[in-house]
């Protein structure tokens, strides 16, 4: 098979000056287990684009490091 | 890759609102067992309910309706066919479970007197509890579940139930983060893996922007059939009236109660009773074919207190987003109806009543598997429904594991399924989980969104059938994607199982959930009957009919026809 990577806009933006290293509230909690670490900077971001704009990640965050917002094609 | 061996009384799979429950009473009816909940998620956010609830929607609640009222009025909305022994329990102990669920801190809204404040959304009764404070429903669970010393293994995800002599002896999944293969012993095991969320694709094109939590993709209803369980009412589809494009519900049962209203493109209503049935679907599908449409939720007539209260509930519980969708839209429904549309298809007894045989012990056919909540065929069971129905399950596996014994897995079946599950990481570069799903599942909207037509079901079924070697190019490079791609296995299990279902019911029953364009009358004759199937002995998906269960509250049906339209 031929493949190629496309772009595409993600909904959850992690504001990363706000990003604990410590912590993984929102990895925890995200239903779609979407959200991971960056290993070389510690900090979180959304990998996979599969979100139900559904807001725990958001909310459980201790430092309000996340906005989720509504996925591109239905805003 | 690892292997990890478990064992345990009970196995519970799916940890959402049916499975804490299910857990739970099975420690409270016998603390010495050992229950395991297996989660694909995190149980403390996952599921239908992993930001709450904004009210219930099935409270049998004494004083303001009992439960041969309840069963009286969904025997109608579902045109009769029904198990109405299964559907009386949840108005017989639904009282009980909204008790226990306060005296762990959920609060349900009361009058002044300290009552419940019980609202009016179905045609008949009144059986709407507001909880404008539910955000956190599913921490509380969490919390119980905890106290209760029920164990919990997160993130991993079942694949199939294993069956040995006839008898449910575990399950097989795996961990989607780090990939080890998971094998489960138990002597008992009951299925709450709720809706098929991820049937039809919507209008949007996103796969994941679904009425359901798109991590519910049919598993359950696959798992159940693989393990050769009946299922019932495919054919009665799940179809939801809702948000345009956000594709959440607006919410009609929160906002009706204060004077809120579906109405036409002319600020007109074209339906008495904003509840949730095939036939209110057919209603709101005609409006939209008559030129009178967009059809929207009207709340502009109110006054601007009572819009903030409504605002108040919806942006705080369940589908907090839908404030976000609305600001960017620049949309206040203060000034603007919300347009609504049609969904596409998913099964859910949540819902309508598509789902999983069992009956009022939550059993499936097969001995040792029980199944609850939304996958469980206990029509329109909603939230409170899934509660009673994972209690059930919970305290009659209790009855059933006394003196049962663990059993070996058979190691050919282990290899077997270790090969399925795997074979997409063999093939990184296959075609992705994404194409693959998005083509099924437009194919389910080609040929399966009602109105129904016995061609267009045909070339679906082929495409379903073929589909078999489209999965077998998928790749995968994480376990991650490897779920993905598993589920797209139940998705097309699921789509399969509904065109079969709706091919073999020659009728039209449950307004637009079950409209065929070629038979467009019930046909009670032939058809007062359950559409059952299972796999059968040679692997082939069988239909057949299964007769409805003597009723226990008389109901004369000729004369209580389910009809909302405004004439
Ligand atoms: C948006 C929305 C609004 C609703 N509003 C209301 C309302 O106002 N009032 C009301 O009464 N009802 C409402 N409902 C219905 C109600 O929420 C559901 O009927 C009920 O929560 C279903 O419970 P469940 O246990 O079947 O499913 P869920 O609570 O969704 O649980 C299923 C669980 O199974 C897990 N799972 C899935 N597959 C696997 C697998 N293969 N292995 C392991 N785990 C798995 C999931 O992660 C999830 O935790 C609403 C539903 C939705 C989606
Ligand atoms: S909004 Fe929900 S699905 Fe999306 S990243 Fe956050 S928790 Fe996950
Ligand atoms: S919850 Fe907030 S602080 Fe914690 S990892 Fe996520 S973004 Fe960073």
């Amino acid at each position: 098979m031929a493949l190629t990577t496309q772009r595409v806009d993600v909904p959850v933006i992690v504001d990363e000056s706000k990003c604990l290293e410590k912590c993984t509230a929102c990895i925890e909690v995200c239903p779609l287990d979407v959200l991971v670490k960056n290993p070389e900077t510690g900090k979180a971001y959304m990998k996979y684009d599969e979100c139900w704009f559904c807001l725990p990640c958001e909310k459980e965050c201790p430092t309000n490091a996340i906005t989720v917002q509504i996925p591109f094609l239905l805003r | 890759m690892n292997i990890q061996n478990l064992k345990t009384d009970f196995l519970v799979i799916g940890g959402g609102t049916a499975g804490t429950m299910a857990g739970i009473k099975a420690k409270q009816a016998n603390p010495d067992a050992d229950v395991l909940i297996l989660e694909k998620a995190n149980i403390r956010r996952s599921g239908a309910i992993a930001m709450g609830m904004d009210g219930v929607n099935t409270a049998v609640i004494p004083g303001n309706s009992t439960p041969e009222q309840y069963v009286r009025e969904i025997t109608i909305a579902n045109d009769g066919i029904l198990n109405q022994r299964s559907v009386y329990q949840t108005g017989r102990w639904g009282y009980e479970v909204i008790q226990e669920l306060e005296s762990w801190g959920v609060k349900f809204q009361k009058d002044h007197e300290g009552n419940y404040d019980l609202k009016q959304v179905h045609r008949v009764g009144k059986y709407v509890l507001p909880m404008p404070e539910g955000k956190d429903l599913k921490k509380i669970l969490t919390r119980q579940v905890k106290r209760h010393k029920v164990r919990v293994t997160n993130r991993v995800m079942a694949t199939r139930v294993m069956v040995k002599d006839g008898r449910a002896i575990g399950a097989v999944g795996f961990d989607v983060r780090k990939g080890d293969f998971v094998v489960i012993q138990a002597k008992a095991v009951v299925l709450c893996t709720g809706a098929c969320g991820r049937l039809g694709l919507p209008a949007s094109g996103y796969l994941y922007g679904t009425y359901e939590n798109p991590t519910n993709a049919g598993d359950g209803y696959s798992m159940a059939y693989h393990a050769g369980a009946e299922l019932t009412n495919i054919e009665c589809f799940q179809i939801n009236p809702l948000i345009k494009d956000y594709n959440g519900p607006a919410c009609a049962y929160v906002a009706s109660p204060f004077g809120a209203y579906t109405a036409n493109a002319e600020g007109n209503r074209f339906i008495n009773c904003d509840y949730w049935s095939g036939q209110m679907m057919l209603e709101t599908w005609k409006e939209l074919n008559s030129g009178k449409g967009p059809v929207h939720l009207k709340m502009y007539h109110l006054d601007d207190d009572t819009i903030s209260e409504i605002e108040r509930v919806l942006w705080a519980n369940e589908r907090p987003s839908r404030e976000r969708f609305h600001e960017g839209r620049k949309e206040n429904y203060r000034t603007h109806g919300v347009e609504m549309n049609i969904s596409e298809i998913g099964l859910c007894s949540g819902h309508s009543a598509s789902g999983v045989w069992v009956n009022e012990k939550a059993e499936t056919t097969v001995p040792g598997l029980y199944a609850a909540g939304d996958m469980a065929s206990v029509p329109h069971n909603y939230m409170i429904g899934a509660f009673v129905s994972g209690r059930l399950s919970g305290i009659n596996a209790m009855e059933y594991v006394q003196g049962v014994k663990h059993i070996e897995p058979d190691p050919d079946f282990l290899e077997a399924e270790k090969a399925r599950i795997y074979a997409p990481l063999n093939r990184p570069d296959g075609v992705p989980h994404t194409q693959v799903e998005y083509k099924l599942r437009r194919y389910v909207n080609d040929y399966l969104q009602p109105p129904k037509s016995p061609t267009n079901m045909d070339i679906g079924l082929a495409a379903f059938e073929r589909y078999h070697d489209t999965l077998d190019l998928m790749g995968a490079r994480d376990p991650h994607e490897l779920m993905r791609c598993m589920e797209v296995h139940f998705i097309r299990d699921c789509a399969e199982m509904a065109a079969r279902a709706s091919l073999y019911r020659k009728e039209s029953r449950w307004g637009l959930y079950h409209y065929r364009l070629d038979y467009p009358d019930k046909n009670d004759e032939e058809w007062f009957c359950h559409a059952n199937l299972k796999k059968g002995e040679n692997g082939e998906m069988e239909m057949f009919k299964r007769e409805v269960a003597p009723y226990i509250v008389d109901v004369n049906l000729d004369q209580e026809v389910y009809d909302v339209a405004v004439r």
